[in-house]
């Protein structure tokens, strides 16, 4: 049997997520026997591939490349998991929200700034007015809370599907985890 | 009237139970190990029906009923779980979520929030209504405890406290619909020189979530203990 095609994704979030996730430590080559990871952060491919059979989707959707990614990856992907609390919820990226984005801007690279004191306009992403989760984009397949959700939920969630099982998440983890 | 006919027998998921006439459907259950799941509901106060989460089914009539401050009645056949009363229970805790900024992961009660816990008793893993994200502010003027507006899910818990068992009713709400929140005083500062409040932290260990906390001690360390109540409102009785 071929290996399962794993992409893993970091939208707008901590890359916490990926940390956990590598977590998963020695238990990662057991796992690298029946997937590849053909899509990552921590993989050196620049385009998204034509059939992943699972993505994990790290972070939220707060700028035009995010969602232009989070559709991309739709449309290319069988199986997608939200992973963890920003994908699912927006999360601490989130916190934005209520005073929007231009706020945030000026804070960063006005108020704090001491020299060149300019917004970014070119190779940044503009951002969205506010931030959501992938769902809100996207179908997604199954959620993962967490923040991050830890290594062996990571471990357990992943054995279970590579085995066709649902795995039962609330038994494993929640919001904020 | 004889004792033996004042109490009531009644169905609850099968279960043949009795009770006495003042008491709830949420009471008779909890007596006889069935849970129904609660936030605005505290041993030790009175039962307002705020959160609806206690919503059971009786048998004969379409409407739900809300557990709490539903009485007992002779022959009454009750349904605590099923498929539309856990689709209902969800929706309202996806309500509370999308309602204010509920953010699990920078919460001073995460990990000790009625809330977060509910949502993963219930199998809640997302959010499916649009996040509303509303402006609002914290109150930390008090010099002893904070009042995060952003985490409140109007349980009424903290007016409820205030008023009936310290009788300082520092606490109410006020506005209505999305702009509805709890106050202490006339909407002044909770630390205001001039404020009610008598310093009692009853609000604030009744609080089901961060909304209200006591300044330096947070989530895991500090997590709250409303069962001081049922035992400060016996020792009341017994005087």
């Amino acid at each position: 049997m071929s290996k399962l095609k794993v992409a893993t994704v970091w939208l707008d979030g901590c890359s916490g997520c990926h940390m956990s996730f590598l977590d998963m430590d020695e238990r990662l080559l057991e796992l690298a026997e029946k997937i590849d990871i053909v899509y990552s952060p921590i993989v050196d491919r620049k385009d998204y591939p034509d059939e992943v059979d699972l993505a994990l989707v790290e972070g939220a959707v707060a700028s035009v490349d995010d969602e232009a990614k989070i559709k991309k990856i739709r449309a290319h992907t069988k199986f997608l998991i939200a992973m963890g609390d920003c994908a699912i919820t927006g999360n601490v990226p989130s916190m934005r929200n209520p005073i929007g984005p231009q706020a945030i801007l000026d804070r960063a690279y006005i108020e704090n700034a001491t020299l060149q004191q300019q917004i970014p306009t070119v190779l940044v992403p503009k951002l969205l007015t506010v931030v959501r989760p992938i769902h809100e984009f996207v179908k997604v397949d199954l959620h993962l809370p967490g923040c991050p959700p830890s290594a062996n939920t990571f471990y357990t969630v992943l054995t279970a599907l590579l085995a066709g099982e649902t795995p039962d998440i609330s038994a494993l983890t929640r919001f904020g985890a | 009237m004889s004792a033996a006919t004042d109490i009531k027998t009644l169905v609850i998921n099968g279960q043949d139970v009795s009770a006495r006439p003042d008491q709830t459907i949420l009471d008779v259950a909890r007596e006889n190990g069935i849970n129904i799941p609660t936030l605005c509901h505290l041993d030790g106060l009175t039962d307002v029906g705020a959160c609806r989460l206690c919503l059971i089914e009786v048998k004969g009539q379409n409407k739900l009923f809300p557990a709490c401050v539903t009485r007992v009645e002779e022959g009454m056949e009750v349904t605590t779980e099923s498929e539309r009363l856990a689709k209902h229970r969800r929706t309202i805790l996806e309500l509370l979520f999308a309602e204010r900024n509920h953010i699990c992961a920078v919460c001073v009660a995460n990990g000790n929030c009625e809330l977060q816990s509910l949502s993963q008793e219930l199998g809640l893993t997302h959010v499916r209504l649009p996040y509303r994200n509303p402006e609002l502010n914290v109150d930390a003027s008090h010099e002893r405890f904070t009042c995060d507006h952003n985490r409140c899910i109007l349980c009424t818990r903290c007016v409820r406290v205030c008023a009936e068992i310290e009788g300082a009713h520092v606490w109410d709400v006020m506005g209505r619909g999305a702009d509805c929140k709890v106050i202490t005083d006339l909407e002044t500062p909770w630390g205001d020189k001039n404020s009610s409040c008598t310093k009692c932290g009853k609000c604030v260990q009744v609080c089901p979530t961060g909304a209200l906390y006591e300044k330096g001690k947070v989530g895991i360390e500090k997590p709250k203990h409303p069962e001081f109540l049922p035992y400060l409102n016996l020792m009341r009785e017994a005087q």
